[in-house]
């Protein structure tokens, strides 16, 4: 797994069907990757809900929050409509978890990402990273603790 | 283990006694199913340690997938200033099923709360940045959910069954 100091690897992923994002577009903006396992199962929706309820505390450090998951881009579209999710969620679908591995942080046993959160500075580099429990949702402190250290100045 | 970050202070509410040997935090949402049921055996556990808990409520509204969490978390906060908070507190969660704009006045009718005074409280921009305030408050503390508990400061892994079985033991 990528750890504080290392360079984030860049992506070019589908948000939506026929939208792709990638991580140079959002240089000078702080990022939060969010990989977790699959969509509908019953914890990650209940993080990335979480995290929905939490966006306007994610602008206030200037950070975007993307989740990612080897999830196609039409599941991710369903799920995301489901949740009334107002944030990306990327296919890291083919060829199949090439982003989680590139991260560190892709589970061969079973096929998913692990659940994991990085976040990565203005610069590109990864300020934070944090490897969770796949049965357990990690909440939102450690992601806005290392988002305050990025921008000592909003306190 | 997560730790409460935010110790209690003057703007929590709090039932039983002040110096109470155990201090229980709920974070709640008003329109959450897990907290409507947790609500009855907060008070099983209330009743069972009259003396041992102080429980202190915060809120932790999910106002994306409850739309009226929010207003709710206001509404409590408003009949705080009448001195009411826990019979609001009480009222919503006995009357979960069903929350609208005109479900809180009619409940605040029924607590006997001050209707003009409850309807200029709610606009207030100090309640709604107390919830607001509750909310970042349990994000710091690693909230990841509701309803989430912490006994003496330190985060419990489970629900509020689990709780009545921990002090039982105990």
């Amino acid at each position: 797994m990528l750890q504080p100091g290392d360079k984030a690897p860049e992506f070019k992923l589908y948000a939506t069907p026929d939208q792709r994002f990638s991580l140079a577009e959002l240089q000078g903006k702080n990022v939060i990757l969010a990989f977790y396992p699959a969509d509908w199962s019953p914890v990650c929706s209940d993080q990335m809900g979480l995290y929905n309820n939490m966006l306007k505390y994610f602008s206030k450090y200037d950070a975007t929050i993307l989740g990612i998951s080897v999830d196609s881009k039409w599941c991710h579209l369903a799920f995301s409509k489901d949740r009334g999710l107002h944030f990306p969620l990327l296919a890291d679908f083919e060829p199949k978890g090439e982003v989680s591995k590139a991260y560190g942080v892709y589970n061969e046993e079973e096929g998913e990402c692990d659940r994991a959160l990085f976040v990565i500075d203005k610069e590109g580099n990864i300020a934070w990273s944090y490897k969770s429990p796949t049965a357990l949702n990690p909440g939102a402190d450690g992601i806005l603790e290392a988002l305050e250290k990025l921008n000592p100045k909003t306190n | 283990m997560s730790q409460l970050t935010i110790p209690i202070n003057d703007t929590d509410h709090f039932e039983g006694k002040a110096d109470a040997p155990i201090t229980l935090v709920e974070y709640g949402d008003y329109q959450c199913p897990h907290c409507g049921a947790a609500y009855p055996v907060i008070k099983k556990i209330q009743e069972a340690f009259p003396d041992q808990i102080k429980f202190v409520y915060r809120n932790f509204p999910l106002s994306e997938s409850h739309p009226m969490a929010f207003a709710c978390a206001v509404a409590t906060e408003a009949a705080a200033l009448q001195g009411k908070f826990w019979e609001m507190h009480d009222i919503i969660f006995e009357n979960q099923r069903g929350l609208s704009n005109e479900a809180l006045f009619r409940m605040a009718e029924k607590i006997r709360l001050d209707i003009e005074q409850f309807s200029n409280d709610i606009q207030k921009d100090t309640l709604s940045d107390k919830v607001e305030a509750d909310f970042e408050s349990g994000i710091r503390s690693g909230v990841n959910g509701t309803p989430s508990f912490f006994v003496n400061g330190t985060k419990f892994d489970g629900g509020a069954e689990d709780l009545f079985g921990m002090f039982r033991e105990n």
